[in-house]
């Protein structure tokens, strides 16, 4: 509650105005019996032709009141429902963007996506429910109580029990209702997993002929699902017989009083039917109330799934910022000693151990090894994309954990396994991480990638590129990564395993340009050992560990696995 | 609507009974004013107020109040109990009819479009047809009988109602009409941040290490700006209809109150009966809304019953035989295939190729030579369009789908897991695996180093896309899910490209002794696990160009000889 009151709280005065022109409408529409009362006793009942002119009249001035207000109200309503969702996105989009990686690696990408969009929808549509009609009902449902007090204290009675038993009722059915559809939304996700599992996984499902299999488990997951929303429906539908049984016994109840009241004269025959239409007004506006209650719930769902994400933790890691700036004429580019890491604290394996290395500045470092060897999480830890569990990391001298992030990736340019290009021009993804470059610092850097040729084939700098970088080929998706990496001038240029679908040619031609760059340091990751044999050092990993640092003619001479990578290379 | 019709027959009686309750409760509801009226008429003043008279009439309302909300609550769960059903009868025949398509309509359409009819369409269906058929239902009733009791109460005031009343919609309709504009831009606007937030949402990592993320979070802010300036127009616009159309009613409650009390002065009505009437006057607009609104989504309903009906109605794969494939040997003979996708390009063209029991086919070639259709092929997942393949000598045709399909282990390079623990995804073709013989597949393909080091080992849940495992190890699963079937064919496209040299080198082994006496399909790029085989088919452009053993293709320098050369394998032996 306290989460979404931050937010429409910038916005109090629309929040506020909004229900309160409601509860004009709502008074105005109060006035109406009242004014029908008058008509027929003063008018039927004196014959005064003249007097029910004026309430018609009364009653055209307080149908335009009624419109003017509540259409100022819905104004204010969307303005304060849309203004506050709009910052709660903005700062929910930008927490997301402040997360480390090992938080994005822990939530995923998807989960995020349904709370920026869905969820957040659902919320806007929620607040603007609740400031345009949820809180229209009480002022009808109460004020119509105190209108009736203000004609009978007896009525006054009747009409608070009516509306605590209703509430009373409405509150037992929600509390039952609630886990059962939510229950039922869970039941939903599972029946959407399979059915795209099978969609996606056709093929494998048929080669192991489990199509029976899939569909008897479609079944049963279907059955519980459909008997979840019995359940839950059957309980809902109760809702409006027993408001209407409720209502209506409290009319008859009412009515009889009346009859008793005005055959003792403390009534008029007018001020019954006051009554009875404020009884009338409660049930009808009920109806509306406990419809509402359905998609309020759904909303309330949507902002704690919204607030999770705010309140996850953006970032785990430890910063003791200094101002002190790079010393790049340190003659180590990268130092780590001792370095002990794992994902997980409670995981007995650790995906790095003790490591002690470093790599001299405008040198090449090569790493090879198998799958979950440590490979990558080395280039995480130089990225402080995590902290190390023990040992530092030191580039140029300085504790990674001293760099600003933003001081950090200007210093450094990682070229990831996966891929990522953006829709957009090749100009402006050339531009990601140094948005000043100018269009000859792109041509020189598609020039050493060896991804000038294809660019300038296409489109040039003006290419398209396609959602997911679809309009090129594997090898070309990877070399223009690396053109990217290149036009920020980095000092440190990681290739995490990212010339894997170049030919030898290719791949060969392109570390040497970029090994001809004066102040770059490279670290280069691969399974192969070929993309790595020329590096001045090269680091065989296993299991976590070292197991072997040396020049490729060295490793081969002298350590096992190394050889082996060689040998499993041919 | 007449499949529709099939789905709601075996609920006919039901659906009847459920209309008969509807109706006494939507007269029930309408009655309540007109007792209530003639109680007021009973007041006529101080002590001449008809007190018995009274009592009788509310014994009245509340037995009417009574049967009517019994009515409604019957009629809403049975209700309730028909959508639910025919919801739940629809999705399974239509995640069965999905289930037995052929992998040509699967290809052609999205997977998020066919989820989206088994799921969402369903609901619409349901949800719309049958709830929206009874409101439809009960809210023409609830007009009807409003116009008949208005004119039983006074002939003289009804048209003013009548007539006067529809004058709401057609404001409703005229705004919503406008605010249609708002709407189309706020939808577009919405998919436009939607995609920005899938791309770098997902690109997340990238960004920060670029130092872009603070940039994204600038162009965010613009497409969010714009989505709430955009929405702010299409939530005020839409929400003016109803403030309209009740101003609208209001009027008409002050005409009917005005004339009213004006002919009840000339005695022309009781003021009880004017009471009943006015209560009337301001029901009576509440079923137009309902039906305006039950009607746009019944029209949704119908579309989505379209779509549904669609999927149901789409190719499924034919059996063109009731054979069952047993004690398979594993000779093929693919004699003179011609196949196309599109029937316009043809992917393959006259192929023909003999293998005997055991023999182990390599196919390569550059991308799109055609190389995974003849996986396609071989699996039936598609028919050649000519020519004919045979297993053991007889025409596949013969055999059912499954028992083919039964006799072939395949590995993809798109590794497939689902969400369930590694055993189960490792179990997936032979559900009784002992926990023995889970272990012992494993490992052999060494996947049991990394299952073990998980946080609860085999056990371990994974999400559909394999969560925090990498590429290399999702396919040592694929790898082992077979080694635990085995049968009596092998097709491995690419079942290795994500694993490390290394690791592929320690499972040769293990390949080999699964490959021998197996006739095996291997699609590969990279050759060092190609040059053993005993034919290898170079592919190119849809045709099969070369064809022999790794020495003989060498001699021939053609295009196999050209890859070889070319192929990292080289770089690697050139160093």
């Amino acid at each position: 509650m306290f989460f979404l009151l931050k937010y429409i709280g910038k916005y109090k005065w629309f929040a506020t105005l909004a229900p309160l022109f409601k509860m004009l409408e709502a008074i105005f529409e109060l006035l109406v019996p009242l004014v029908v009362a008058d008509m027929i006793d003063n008018g039927i009942g004196k014959n005064d032709p003249q007097h029910i002119i004026i309430c018609g009249l009364l009653l055209l001035a307080l149908a335009v009141l009624g419109m003017a207000v509540s259409i100022t109200a819905q104004f204010f309503a969307a303005k304060a429902a849309i203004l506050s969702t709009k910052d709660m996105r903005r700062d929910v989009y930008a927490h997301i963007m402040d997360f480390s990686e090992a938080s994005m690696d822990k939530t995923g990408a998807s989960a995020l996506l349904t709370r920026l969009t869905s969820d957040l929808n659902q919320v806007m549509g929620g607040i603007n429910m609740v400031l345009r009609l949820f809180l229209r009902s009480p002022f009808v449902v109460f004020g119509a109580m105190i209108m009736a007090g203000t004609i009978s204290l007896r009525a006054l009675a009747l009409f608070a029990i009516v509306i605590a038993l209703l509430g009373g009722f409405t509150a037992i059915l929600m509390h039952t209702t609630i886990p059962m559809y939510t229950n039922v939304q869970n039941r939903l996700e599972g029946l959407i997993t399979l059915t795209r599992e099978n969609l996606e996984g056709a093929r494998v499902i048929r080669a192991f002929v489990r199509d029976d299999k899939e569909r008897e488990e479609f079944d049963r997951r279907n059955d519980r699902l459909r008997a979840n929303a019995y359940k839950a429906g059957g309980y809902q539908s109760f809702l409006n017989p027993v408001t209407f049984v409720l209502v209506n016994m409290g009319i008859v109840v009412l009515l009889y009083t009346s009859g008793l009241q005005v055959n003792a004269g403390t009534l008029t025959t007018g001020e019954a039917v006051a009554l009875y239409n404020y009884m009338s007004q409660i049930l009808v506006e009920l109806i509306k109330f406990a419809n509402l209650i359905v998609q309020i719930t759904r909303a309330w769902a949507s902002v704690i799934r919204v607030r999770e994400v705010m309140e996850m933790t953006a970032d785990e890691r430890s910063h003791i910022p200094d101002d002190e700036p790079f010393d790049l004429s340190c003659e180590t580019a990268i130092d780590f000693s001792n370095v002990t890491f794992s994902y997980n604290k409670n995981e007995s394996r650790n995906a790095l151990e003790e490591l002690t290395f470093c790599v001299p500045k405008n040198s090449t470092l090569g790493i090879v090894g198998g799958t979950g060897s440590g490979k990558s999480t080395i280039t995480r830890l130089i990225r402080h994309a995590y902290d190390a569990s023990a040992g530092t990391v030191r580039l140029f001298g300085r504790d990674v954990r001293r760099v600003s992030d933003s001081e950090l990736s200007s210093i450094i340019s990682n070229v990831p396994q996966k891929v990522t290009l953006f829709s957009g021009t090749v100009a402006e993804n050339m531009r990601l991480g140094n948005k000043d470059a100018s269009d000859e610092e792109i041509i020189e850097a598609l020039k050493k990638a060896k991804a000038y040729d294809f660019v300038m084939e296409k489109n040039g700098l003006a290419t398209e590129v396609a959602p997911g970088g679809t309009n090129f080929s594997g090898g070309q998706r990877q070399r223009l990564s690396i053109a990217r990496a290149i036009v920020s001038h980095p000092k440190i240029l990681i290739l995490d395993d990212s010339t894997s679908a170049l030919d030898a040619a290719t791949e060969r031609a392109l570390l040497g340009e970029l090994m001809a760059q004066k102040e770059l340091t490279i670290i280069i990751i691969s399974q192969r050992s070929t993309s790595v044999s020329w590096c001045d050092r090269i680091l065989v990993m296993e299991d976590g560990w070292c197991i072997g640092s040396g020049t490729d003619s060295w490793l081969i001479k002298n350590n096992e696995v190394y050889r082996e990578i060689v040998e499993a290379g041919r | 609507m007449k499949k529709l019709y099939l789905y709601l027959k075996p609920y006919m009686p039901a659906i009847l009974v459920s209309m008969l309750f509807a109706g006494i409760s939507a007269a029930a509801s309408l009655a309540v004013p007109i007792y209530a009226g003639r109680t007021i008429d009973c007041m006529v003043g101080i002590g001449a107020v008809d007190m018995p008279g009274l009592l009788l009439i509310l014994r009245t309302i509340a037995g009417v109040a009574l049967t009517g909300a019994a009515s409604s609550a019957i009629s809403g769960r049975i209700n309730i109990r028909i959508s639910t059903t025919v919801i739940a009868s629809l999705r399974r025949d239509a995640f069965g009819a999905m289930t037995r398509l052929s992998l040509s309509e699967i290809d052609s359409h999205s997977p998020g479009d066919l989820q989206s009819r088994i799921i969402a369409d369903a609901d619409a269906v349901g949800d719309g047809i049958l709830l929206g058929f009874s409101q439809l239902f009960s809210g023409i009733l609830t007009i009807l009988g409003t116009i008949i009791f208005l004119f039983m109460i006074s002939p003289a005031i009804a048209p003013v109602v009548v007539i006067l009343t529809p004058l709401s919609l057609f404001t409703a309709r005229f705004i919503s009409s406008r605010s249609k504009k708002y709407f189309t831009q706020q939808a577009e606007v919405r998919g436009e941040l939607t995609q920005f937030c899938q791309e770098q949402v997902e690109a997340q990592r990238l960004l920060h290490a670029f130092g872009a993320h603070e940039r994204s979070k600038t162009d965010f802010n613009e497409i969010n700006n714009t989505l709430s300036d955009v929405s702010l127009n299409a939530t005020f616009f839409s929400s003016l209809p109803n403030p309209s159309s009740r101003f609208v009613n209001n009027l008409i409650y002050m005409a009917v109150g005005m004339l009213g009390a004006l002919y009840a002065i000339s005695g022309g009505i009781t003021v009880g009966a004017l009471t009943s009437f006015l209560a009337y006057a301001s029901g009576y607009a509440k079923p137009f809304n309902e039906i305006t609104g039950v009607w746009t989504e019944l029209q949704n309903a119908v579309v989505c019953a379209g779509r549904l009906f669609e999927l149901m109605e789409m190719e499924p794969e034919k059996e063109t035989g009731n054979e069952k494939a047993e004690k398979v040997k594993g000779d093929i003979d693919i004699r003179a295939i011609n196949f196309s996708y599109d029937h316009v390009k043809p992917t393959i063209t006259d192929f023909s190729l003999s293998v005997k029991k055991g023999a182990h086919v390599a196919i390569v070639g550059p991308t799109g030579a055609g190389k995974t259709t003849l996986v396609n092929l071989l699996m039936r997942f598609y028919d050649p369009d000519s020519g004919s393949i045979a297993l053991d000598g007889n025409d596949v045709s013969k055999y059912t789908r499954r028992s083919l399909r039964s006799s072939f282990g395949m590995v993809l390079q798109e590794t497939w897991l689902r969400e369930g623990s590694v055993r189960d995804n490792l179990t997936l073709g032979r559900s009784f695996a002992t926990d023995d013989e889970i272990t012992e597949a494993a490992k052999l393909t060494k996947a049991h180093d990394f299952i073990r080091k998980l946080p609860d080992g085999y056990d371990t849940m994974l999400s559909s896309d394999g969560g925090s495992l990498s590429q290399g190890e999702k396919q040592l699963l694929c790898i082992t899910r077979i080694m635990l079937s085995l049968p009596p064919l092998l097709i491995l496209d690419e079942a290795t490209s994500s694993i490390d040299t290394r690791t592929e080198q320690k499972i040769q082994g293990a390949f080999r002794r699964m490959m021998q006496n197996r006739t095996t399909f291997i699609v590969a790029h990279r050759l060092s696990t190609v040059r053993e085989s005993d034919i290898i088919l170079y592919m190119e452009g849809g045709n099969v160009k070369e064809q022999g053993t790794h020495e003989q293709l060498l001699a021939a320098g053609g295009g196999y000889a050209t890859l070889y050369k070319n192929a990292d394998y080289h770089a690697a032996n050139g160093g």
